[in-house]
């Protein structure tokens, strides 16, 4: 090791692997996995929130993780989003290409994608 | 693309639980699920709750599953990890009023009792990381704190941080750290010697072993550091071999930073060198004193030798050394990082930052905690420990093993640092804490300790050689019901003799298991030698097993079941016991149905 520069390129190549383990981001990310979520196409819709996400560079700000059913198994893909401070917002029928968007949209942006929200679906 | 970790305990104590084949077992039902490439399996250090091992940590939930087995990890990978669904009845819950009426709150581990009101500072990476990769520590800011020595700091810089920090010695005697290094700094030599000293040997610590097993690159940093700031080139450390998965640990991240070049010649291009050895104690209580350590390191049979010449004069091989355990040495880097202010804000007025202590006993966690300096006796027994078991009274808190003392429940209160601890006639020692309930005698608790310093007396010194075993055979007599009164005084004359002149730190507080109870429980020791009784019922030739007439129904178990038939007596009608060829091994009392048969 002969910089400083040198040990910090490690650092940051490894920081996101292991940021997963503080699991205190602001932001959660929670996708619905039962039986009818998987079935439905939830597992494409979580690894591209997971992907997107460390791809933007927000892994430490943002966490993704599952839950069981939520019990509207008719808009399954399910993916419901907690802010501190903010009302939840839950998106129905998601794909992985809707979940760029969000990402995109709503995590980055700051504006939620109203037409893939339940209320949007129900209206 | 990776969405979540499941962290296993590769720690000595979860190891011998069975963590290996749980670890395998993962690996294969990820497989099956088709699951390997979104979920990684990190093999961590100690997470601490020992007793409910084998313990597993699934991130980013942080849920907190307890004494999982082999069938267990099917359930966990196809419900939790496949469906999102947590297998609750495996979820450690020990929680406060406030989480349990959080209905939607998932339980993770920093909610638990048992995490949440510790610290950690030296254990930060312990269960964090996979201790056999340099990256992970390395993305934990490993390695900054020397980068930022070598490139940024003076030696004296260094020594000044680590003096205003306030940081004193985890190995028992509590001397200030920069203090220490500051001697060795100042004498000149062509050689100089940085020693950690991991050879823990006291009955119930093993926070150390923790260390090595959970975060080993630390204590390579902080060595080099010491190094740095002292003058030295080249380090030793001196571990039992019986961690053999700390030395595996150790030595595969010491390959791991001779190949970064974080040891080796020229690190982080500053023409400073570096190197480090690992040297493997036999097991001898007495090496873990730091001149016996030193001479055993130099290859000869681990005698202390008389001081002065201090290490920081003559020490490893006649020169300059300076000497710290491992949990000194843990802290080093996270204060050369976050500064000795940050690390002087935690803690009481002389004792600053964090203590380790291996909890054990007769308590309900048993394992590792890191509390700040300052945190009473009280709190770390009811809220982090859980508590005593069964329902029984807490009677004294065994520190420092068998160079420390005790405390009694009426101090329950004191906070713990090295200055209390030292004022009650205790010890802070490296950190073993062994709770205590009523059901122990404290005769023979003192007896217990001094019976291993008998043992592992190296025999140099005639104080301690002859002087414990002289004071060991006064407690025998004391416990065997022929002890006098004037003998509970010739303990304590002796007690201070040996004290005032032994050699070594190991005689010199050889005693204090035995000064400590004397001093708060003396009418245990005048029990047992005037009323011949031995109030807790743990001294068996003190020891009466008798049978209460109106109590017995004459049912003949016990006189059956009695090994050496001492019980007679004529069917439905009350039996007796003959002490004379009773050997009190309390067969009879778990066989009487009617409570009818008590010991005194």
């Amino acid at each position: 090791m002969k910089s400083l520069a040198e040990l910090a390129a490690i650092r940051e190549k490894m920081k996101d692997k292991v940021v997963i383990r503080e699991g205190s981001g602001d932001v959660r990310v929670v996708v619905g996995m039962a039986t009818c979520g998987i079935a439905a196409g939830a597992r494409p819709v979580l690894n591209r929130f997971v992907e997107k996400i460390s791809e933007e560079g927000l892994s430490d700000k943002i966490t993704v993780t599952q839950t069981g059913c939520i019990g509207i198994c008719q808009f399954e893909p399910v993916v419901e989003i907690y802010e501190a401070g903010k009302e939840k917002v839950t998106y129905v029928k998601m794909t992985a290409e809707k979940a760029d968007e969000v990402v995109e949209k709503h995590l980055k942006g700051g504006k939620v994608v109203a037409e893939y929200t339940i209320s949007a679906v129900n209206a | 693309m990776i969405r979540s970790h499941v962290l296993i305990c590769g720690g000595t104590g979860c190891t011998s639980s069975g963590s290996a084949v749980l670890i395998d077992t993962f690996e294969e039902e990820l497989k099956k699920n088709g699951l390997e490439e979104e979920i990684k399996i990190v093999k961590t250090g100690c997470f601490g709750l020992c007793a409910l091992g084998p313990v597993v940590i699934v991130y980013p939930e942080g849920t907190f599953y307890s004494q999982v087995t082999k069938e267990d990890v099917k359930e966990i990978v196809s419900e939790h990890l496949l469906k999102g669904r947590i297998v609750e009845r495996l979820v450690y819950a020990d929680v406060g009023e406030d989480v349990k009426q959080d209905a939607q709150k998932v339980v993770a581990l920093s909610d638990t009792n048992f995490y949440k009101s510790q610290k950690r500072v030296a254990l930060r990476n312990c269960g964090v990381i996979n201790p056999e990769s340099i990256d992970e520590y390395i993305a934990m800011d490993g390695y900054a704190a020397l980068g930022k020595v070598l490139t940024e700091m003076k030696p004296e810089d260094v020594i000044n941080v680590m003096k205003e920090s306030g940081l004193r010695g985890r190995g028992g005697g509590g001397f200030p750290t920069g203090l220490k290094w500051s001697f060795t700094a100042a004498n000149q030599a062509d050689q100089k010697y940085v020693v950690c000293n991991a050879d823990e040997g006291d009955p119930g610590a093993f926070m150390d072993r923790s260390v090595l097993e959970g975060d080993p690159h630390c204590i390579i940093e902080a060595m080099a550091i010491c190094g740095y700031a002292t003058g030295a080139s080249e380090g030793y450390v001196y571990v039992r071999a019986e961690y053999p998965i700390a030395v595996k640990r150790l030595e595969m991240a010491i390959d791991q930073a001779r190949e970064y070049g974080l040891l080796g010649k020229n690190i982080f291009d500053s023409g400073f060198d570096f190197d480090l050895f690992i040297r493997l104690g036999a097991g001898a209580f007495v090496c873990g004193e730091e001149t016996a350590l030193m001479t055993s390191i130099e290859g000869n049979r681990g005698e202390p030798r008389p001081r002065p010449p201090y290490p920081a004069v003559k020490g490893l091989f006649g020169k300059p050394t300076t000497e710290n355990n491992v949990e000194t040495f843990a802290n080093v880097p996270q204060i050369i990082l976050n500064g000795a202010e940050w690390f002087a804000s935690m803690g009481t007025e002389k004792s600053k930052g964090t203590k380790v202590f291996a909890l054990g006993g007769n308590i309900k966690n048993t394992g590792l905690v890191e509390i700040p300096m300052g945190t009473t006796l009280r709190h770390i027994i009811e809220d982090i420990g859980g508590g005593i078991p069964d329902g029984k009274k807490f009677k004294a808190a065994q520190t420092g093993g068998p160079s420390g003392g005790c405390i009694p429940a009426s101090l329950i209160d004191t906070e713990i640092d090295y200055d209390n601890l030292t004022a009650i006639g205790c010890m802070m020692g490296s950190g073993g804490l062994i709770v205590m309930d009523e059901s122990k005698c404290m005769v023979d608790i003192a007896k217990f300790f001094l019976t291993s310093t008998v043992d592992e007396s190296c025999g140099k010194c005639t104080p301690c050689r002859i002087g414990t075993v002289r004071l060991k055979e006064l407690l025998d007599k004391i416990t065997s019901g022929n002890g006098t009164l004037e003998d509970i005084d010739k303990i304590e004359e002796l007690s201070h003799y040996i004290k005032a002149n032994s050699l070594c730190g190991l005689g010199q507080t050889a005693p204090n298991p035995v000064l400590a109870t004397l001093k708060f429980f003396r009418d245990e020791y005048v029990a047992h030698v005037v009323d011949k009784k031995c109030p807790a019922g743990v001294c068996k030739d003190l020891l009466r097993y008798k049978v209460i007439e109106d109590k017995c129904k004459g049912c003949t178990a016990c006189a059956r079941v009695c090994p050496v038939g001492a019980i007679s007596g004529a069917v439905k009608q009350p039996h007796t016991i003959d002490s004379t060829k009773c050997i009190k091994c309390g067969a009879c009392i778990e066989k009487c149905k009617f409570g009818a048969i008590v010991k005194e």
